[in-house]
């Protein structure tokens, strides 16, 4: 049958099993909302803004493993969607950003919206390709979706000329994908396997460093079998949280500038650091030349170039997490490092992640350790600055995928559109945002659809009244100049919840912080905002200053 | 670390876009490209690429990890440390009054060049060879007043079958 390539588009998605798309219409892109209109199995979700499509298809792909699929026009709304694929790109999650392109004859002509996306978003994608004809459209989709959630997952954009959506032809989808070029290494190399099991069986002082690798390969039943039967204390990076439970007694938390002091210490003193789908990131190494310098290092990553990138490897292991940990767990055995575990117990016991009450105020931290004690299961999506360190820290992660946040761009408005996908793809879970008053005003447009589709979020400010991370860096490193960071200029967030038609509420008392987030549990007819305004100007701690070693970790300002 | 110069045989699909993507690679990452030389093998939907870069040990792992990263690229072999024959082609417009003429076409005949076109007073050669070869004849070339220079860059492949 001779179809659109708009409609093979559509036909193409379903066999990959697409149940949502997320987007924003427009001139370019119109035969594919055309195709998509009132079709009863891939759902078109109006966003409002195409970054908040981006990051709702991210969101999805990070709650679920499976594939995000974004939508948008060509020019401006393809250039909206480049921070949402910058975004998923940085953390490796799976997502296809459709964009529609001008007619092929007007390529290259400066066209009325058109823009060079292929160009634009080379850099921040792991493959891209541009549609000229309707006959390509199935083998595209077929590879691209094989491109993004295999190896080392991340985003593929396909850029779609519009002659090419509308142009008819045979519609037959690819059984199997075969790319010559494209082959990525699962299986763990055995000799290296060997090598690395000695490492772990004569060391004194191993860690376990586990990153978002292990998420995305679905590993984290191995993890744990590793950790447990080695019985080898293990740290978890913000990428990775709760592929470890942090509830377990092996668990140091968190490493890195805002990590545990445990996490931070033990890498210093370690002989030996087992790294599994982590890439010595900078917010977790502090000054290279003081990471672990007595330590040998294994690391286990999918991506051959992200080893050895930033701190030299002794053990070097290419391969699929799941695999490679798998294989492993056959081979090792417990070990014997008693006076190790002492020290770690000393450090965990000594430095715990704390705060003090100032005055009345409500403390951040306060409000993260409340919605942990009423929502321990919940799926959390985190914003970026002081309150996600601070949700990083106080709850405590006990399963793969219920932890969501930008860790490697960093994009404040990725949390919000990110619940809206997460509830989308996981709808028998209570999704919580825990977000900023600087972050949540950069993508609040997106409670609209939220509210459209009763979406039940649990969306919490953590309201600081200020740029709160950046101030704390104003206060320690710029002599207390506040440069661009006020914002008490912000509307009232429960009234303007409420005028978008979601319940809101504002809590200014620490006696009405229980309360309120357990009357939000009962609202389960659309999204609920409580705005919290607390103390501030608390800070972040503990805190490995930028440039510092690990070793050299602010415990607290005295 | 030392500086290392490597030559990358690169055998990548014959594709739009392919040649942005080797060269974002390497401007988005601060690596250095010192020629890069590509076309179709005989293969019409294969081309190959030789470049050449420098860098130390770990920039040079880097840039072979990398570029086999990239969706495209079918297979990278880093010639340097590969027996290998490597070539490059010079053409060089030098000035040649008639007096001076036939010291140059003896020039090019030791270096077994061509005299490609001749003018009222200048000539342009063909040079093949490897690096050391091209330097020599441009630098005996110079004196003469040369008015334009343009090069292949390398183009290199390994000898022998491949295992
Ligand atoms: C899109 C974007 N712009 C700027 C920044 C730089 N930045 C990092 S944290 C931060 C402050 C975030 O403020 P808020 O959401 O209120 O969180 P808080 O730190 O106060 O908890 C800023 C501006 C960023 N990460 N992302
Ligand atoms: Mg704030």
């Amino acid at each position: 049958m001779e179809l659109s390539g708009a409609n093979i588009l559509i036909e193409s998605l379903k066999q990959e099993g697409v149940e949502y798309i997320f987007g924003v219409n427009g001139g370019a892109a119109m035969p594919i909302f055309d195709a998509l209109y009132e079709h009863p199995d891939v759902k078109l979700i109006m966003m409002r803004h195409e970054q908040g499509a981006s990051h709702a298809a991210d969101g999805y792909a990070r709650a679920t493993g499976k594939v995000g699929v974004t939508l948008a026009t060509s020019g401006p709304g393809a250039t909206n969607l480049v921070t949402g694929i910058a975004t998923a790109y940085m953390d490796s999650i799976p997502m296809v950003a459709i964009t529609g392109q001008v007619f092929t004859h007007l390529m290259g002509n400066d066209a009325f919206q058109e823009c060079d996306v292929i160009g634009v978003t080379r850099p921040v994608c792991k493959h891209s390709y541009l549609i000229k004809s309707g006959d390509e459209v199935a083998d595209v989709i077929a590879e691209a979706f094989h491109i993004a959630s295999t190896g080392r997952p991340g985003p593929v954009v396909v850029d779609f000329a519009k002659d090419a959506q509308i142009h008819e032809s045979l519609f037959r989808y690819p059984e199997k994908v075969n790319i010559r070029s494209y082959k990525p290494k699962v299986e763990g190399h055995p000799r290296q396997i060997a090598k690395a099991v000695e490492l772990i069986h004569n060391a004194e002082r191993p860690i376990l460093y586990a990153g978002g690798g292990v998420t995305l390969s679905n590993a984290s039943e191995e993890l744990r079998e590793l950790a447990i039967k080695t019985g080898i204390p293990i740290t978890v990076t913000l990428m990775g949280l709760g592929a470890f439970p942090e509830t377990h007694p092996l668990s140091m938390e968190m490493p890195g500038m805002h990590g545990s002091c445990c996490a931070n210490y033990a890498f210093t003193d370690s002989d030996l650091v087992i790294a599994i789908g982590a890439r010595f990131d900078d917010r977790v190494t502090g000054d290279l030349t003081k990471f672990a310098p007595n330590a040998k290092k294994i690391h286990i990553d999918i991506d051959a170039s992200c080893i050895g990138k930033n701190v030299p490897i002794d053990v070097p292991i290419v391969g699929d997490a799941k695999r490679v940990l798998a294989e492993m767990n056959k081979l090792v055995h417990r070990v014997d490092i008693e006076p190790w575990m002492r020290q770690i117990n000393e450090w965990k016991e000594q430095y715990p992640f704390e705060y003090e009450q100032n005055g009345d105020n409500i403390m951040p931290q306060y409000v993260i350790e409340q919605i942990y004690d009423l929502y321990s299961d919940a799926i959390v999506v985190g914003d970026v600055g002081q309150h996600q360190m601070w949700a990083a820290q106080y709850f405590k992660f006990t399963e793969p995928r219920q932890w969501l946040n930008s860790g490697g761009l960093g994009t404040m408005g990725f949390s919000l559109p990110a619940a809206i996908g997460a509830q989308l793809g996981c709808p028998d879970k209570t999704v919580v945002n825990i977000n900023g008053d600087g972050s949540y005003i950069m993508t609040i447009q997106e409670l609209v659809p939220a509210i459209t589709m009763k979406l039940p979020l649990k969306i919490f400010i953590i309201n600081n009244m200020y740029l709160g991370m950046v101030r704390q860096w104003q206060e320690l490193f710029h002599q207390k100049r506040y440069a661009a960071v006020d914002y008490h200029d912000n509307p009232d967030f429960a009234l303007l919840a409420e005028a978008f038609g979601a319940t809101g509420i504002r809590v200014e008392r620490i006696e009405d912080v229980r309360p309120a987030l357990e009357k939000a549990k009962g609202i389960d007819d659309g999204p609920v905002v409580i705005d919290f305004i607390v103390d501030e100007e608390e800070n972040v701690f503990p805190m490995v200053p930028a440039g510092a070693g690990l070793g050299d970790v602010i415990r607290g300002l005295a | 670390m030392t500086e290392e110069r490597h030559i990358f045989s690169v055998l990548v699909e014959n594709r739009f876009g392919v040649l942005a993507r080797i060269a974002g690679l390497f401007s988005g990452r601060g690596f250095n490209i010192d020629s890069l030389n590509v076309a179709e093998t005989d293969d019409p939907d294969v081309s190959h690429m030789t470049i050449v870069t420098h860098g130390d040990a770990q920039i040079i792992e880097q840039i072979y990890k990398h570029l086999n990263k990239l969706i495209d690229v079918i297979k990278v072999t880093d010639l340097t440390v590969e027996n290998h024959v490597e070539r490059e082609i010079v053409l060089i417009k030098v000035y040649a009054e008639p007096q001076r003429r036939g010291e140059i076409l003896q020039i090019v005949e030791i270096f077994r060049a061509h005299t490609v076109d001749v003018g009222p007073d200048s000539l342009i050669i063909e040079v093949t060879g490897d690096e050391g070869k091209l330097k020599a004849a441009i630098d005996l070339l110079r004196p003469y007043g040369i008015q334009e220079l343009a090069r292949t860059g390398k183009i290199a492949i390994m000898r022998g079958i491949a295992k």
